[in-house]
């Protein structure tokens, strides 16, 4: 597909982002990413053992991909911050999606403690990647404060419900010139396609591929499907409608026809 | 303040006990039907009528803790620091009235158990004491903190009750969560068991975790010693502390643990026996009602016990324990607070859980302080 998306002056061929929690070994979780096609992977810094020594979640992701280190265990700006500086001096790179989260029993996250992070990290020169609750306004300043993306949830993280913000993720869509990357919530690959059919720029995909009975095929589903859904947004999908067109045009009257005039 | 003691107030006259035997199975099997729990079915899940349904409860249990936490469990190490106490608790080996050489370990001591806890792989520990606000003071935690702080992400503390004040300067050395137990929520049993000492004050341990949540802390742990009174009742109000923790302070990550009585030094004989069936049962009960509420499995059961319990909601474990001071270091010296039932090494319990498919979490914070 000759259809990149570029953040950061980087080109993605994949439209499809993963993340690396909740697998059972990571052996599993690098061939699901490698199954996947992914090329921006998110990893918890929280989890990242940052002394150097012994076995590292990073050996077992592939090259090629982008790391996109997040911040999850913040419960403030400032934690983000400090969290994305130890990230950057680990060698882990300058992407980083922020995730700052002061509700645990939701894991909604905090957009207003997320714009104060983003302005603060690009002022540092990071690549930043917000992780937010959808909200118009709130991605206007993110993208204002000088985010890459936006990454507004679908549902609940690990909720797999769905796209359930679908109405507000489409005026994003519309009204933010950043890409935009539905993060959370997609439980099945027919809904990663939704998103994509919707216009969404990429999806990150953890809980429902990292959960499967069998992690590495669905990451391939998830590939597919992201595909299929992209391929259908650049191609213009049919009008829909509940009802059948209807059979007697009620203007036709209007319209001349030959014989009577 | 507002305080959990209210809610306790108002079912603390209730007659649980007999309330439970009036739930029938069909009210248990619409529970089972339902997303999102009350009270109220909380407490039917707890009857004896829900335990012919412990297989479905256990699927159910088993599926929303995959989706919440994943295939991972964390896994850490608790690390007695000083068994000087304070306090007569009839069921602990560590009660004043218990003589045996006291110690605590110096700044030199805290370091050998840290190499040796660090040696083992383990990133994540839990400060334990016995309960003297001279002996485990906020200067000695502090100080030994600038020691931990370099072996482990991660450091929490199960020492005796602190004010909040306490709690912010120690969440200021790095400490980021506090585990307390109740031990029991009924107030006439618990000043029948705590004879001497300052744990006698029923009000100020209970209203503890919440002080640790005003303090800043990031988990707080909570729970009842499973024995002392009717374990149904005591899960109940548990579940019930645990929601109002979570409801009140978002921010902090709201933990149950379910310990039963070990032996110990006191011989002190529980007043219930709490069966390893009950236990399941308060445990599922309690995943179901609370999904995102951690559960902590520790050495005081069996092998083979643990082995069977990991897939029911647990979320962290504990390996190769020692419940005496300077234990790690020095492993054939000093009172244990009690035994433990599984001795296996770190190393064992990571393959375990890698053969049953979950992933050792070592790691999963960053002192920053």
């Amino acid at each position: 597909m000759n259809d990149p998306l570029v953040i950061a002056g980087r080109q993605l061929e994949s439209r499809l982002f993963t993340g690396t929690g909740k697998f059972a070994d990571h052996q599993q979780m690098k061939e699901a990413i490698e199954r996947s096609n992914s090329e921006v992977v998110t990893v918890a810094l929280r989890r990242v053992d940052l002394s150097g020594s012994g076995k590292h979640i990073l050996n077992d992701i592939p090259e090629r991909v982008t790391l996109m280190p997040n911040t999850s265990g913040a419960r403030t700006a400032e934690e983000a911050v400090r969290i994305a500086r130890l990230s950057q001096a680990s060698g882990m790179g300058n992407w980083v999606k922020i995730e700052v989260i002061s509700d645990q029993k939701y894991l909604l996250p905090d957009n207003e403690e997320t714009i104060k992070a983003t302005r603060m990290l690009v002022d540092e020169g990071f690549v930043v990647l917000p992780y937010m609750s959808p909200d118009l306004m709130a991605a206007k300043r993110m993208e204002e404060a000088g985010a890459a993306a936006v990454m507004p949830l679908g549902s609940p993280i690990g909720s797999n419900r769905g796209i359930r913000m679908k109405e507000i993720i489409r005026i994003l869509i519309d009204e933010i010139d950043v890409p935009i990357v539905v993060d959370a919530g997609i439980g099945k690959p027919s809904e990663a396609a939704e998103a994509m059919e919707t216009g969404a720029d990429a999806v990150l995909v953890n809980t429902a591929i990292a959960t499967a009975a069998n992690p590495v095929a669905m990451a391939e589903a998830f590939d597919k499907a992201v595909q299929a859904g992209r391929t259908a947004y650049m191609n213009g999908l049919g009008p829909t409608s509940l009802h059948a067109e209807a059979s007697s045009p009620l203007t036709g009257f209007l319209t001349p026809s030959g014989g009577d005039a | 303040m507002m305080s959990f003691y209210h809610v306790y107030e108002q079912v603390k006259n209730q007659p649980l006990s007999d309330m439970f035997h009036e739930v029938s199975g069909a009210d248990v099997e619409s529970v089972l039907q339902k997303d999102a729990l009350t009270q109220d079915d909380y407490f039917k899940l707890l009857a004896p009528a829900a335990e012919p349904y412990l297989e479905a409860m256990a699927q159910k249990a088993h599926k929303l803790t995959l989706q919440h936490f994943g295939h991972t469990m964390q896994l850490f190490l608790p690390l007695y620091v000083s068994d000087y106490c304070v306090n007569t608790c009839k069921y602990c080996s560590f009660s004043v009235d218990n003589v045996f050489p006291r110690r605590r370990l110096t700044l030199e001591e805290v370091e050998e158990e840290a190499q040796a806890i660090a040696e083992m792989g383990i990133e994540q520990i839990i400060i334990l004491s016995g309960e003297s606000m001279k002996h485990s003071s906020v200067e000695y935690l502090t100080e030994i903190m600038t020691v931990l702080k370099r072996y482990f992400s991660s450091v929490g503390i199960e020492i005796q009750p602190m004010d909040q004040a306490d709690y912010e300067a120690l969440t200021a050395s790095g400490i980021d969560n506090l585990t307390v137990y109740q031990e029991t929520y009924d107030e006439t049993i618990y000043r029948e068991l705590h004879t001497k000492g300052p744990k006698r004050d029923y009000r100020y341990r209970l209203d503890t975790p919440e002080r640790g949540c005003l303090a800043g802390m990031r988990a707080v742990n909570i729970g009842g010693l499973l024995g002392l009174d009717d374990w149904r009742r005591e899960s109940f109000i548990t579940g019930l502390h645990g929601q109002y923790l979570q409801n009140r302070y978002l921010d902090t990550e709201v933990g149950v643990s379910f310990p039963r009585i070990q032996p110990n030094a006191g011989s002190y004989e529980p007043n219930v026996h709490v069966t390893d069936k009950n236990m399941v049962q308060a445990m599922l009960a309690l995943r179901l009602f609370l999904p995102r509420a951690g559960i902590t499995l520790s050495t005081r059961e069996k092998a083979a016990l643990r082995d069977q319990l990991i897939p029911l909601g647990v979320t962290k474990m504990s390996a190769a324990s020692s419940t005496k001071v300077g234990g790690y270091a020095q492993p054939e010296d000093t009172q244990s607070q009690f035994e433990i039932s599984d001795e296996r090494s770190v190393e064992e319990i990571r393959q375990l859980l890698f053969q049953k498919g979950y992933q050792p979490v070592m790691k999963d914070w960053q002192i920053m302080s």
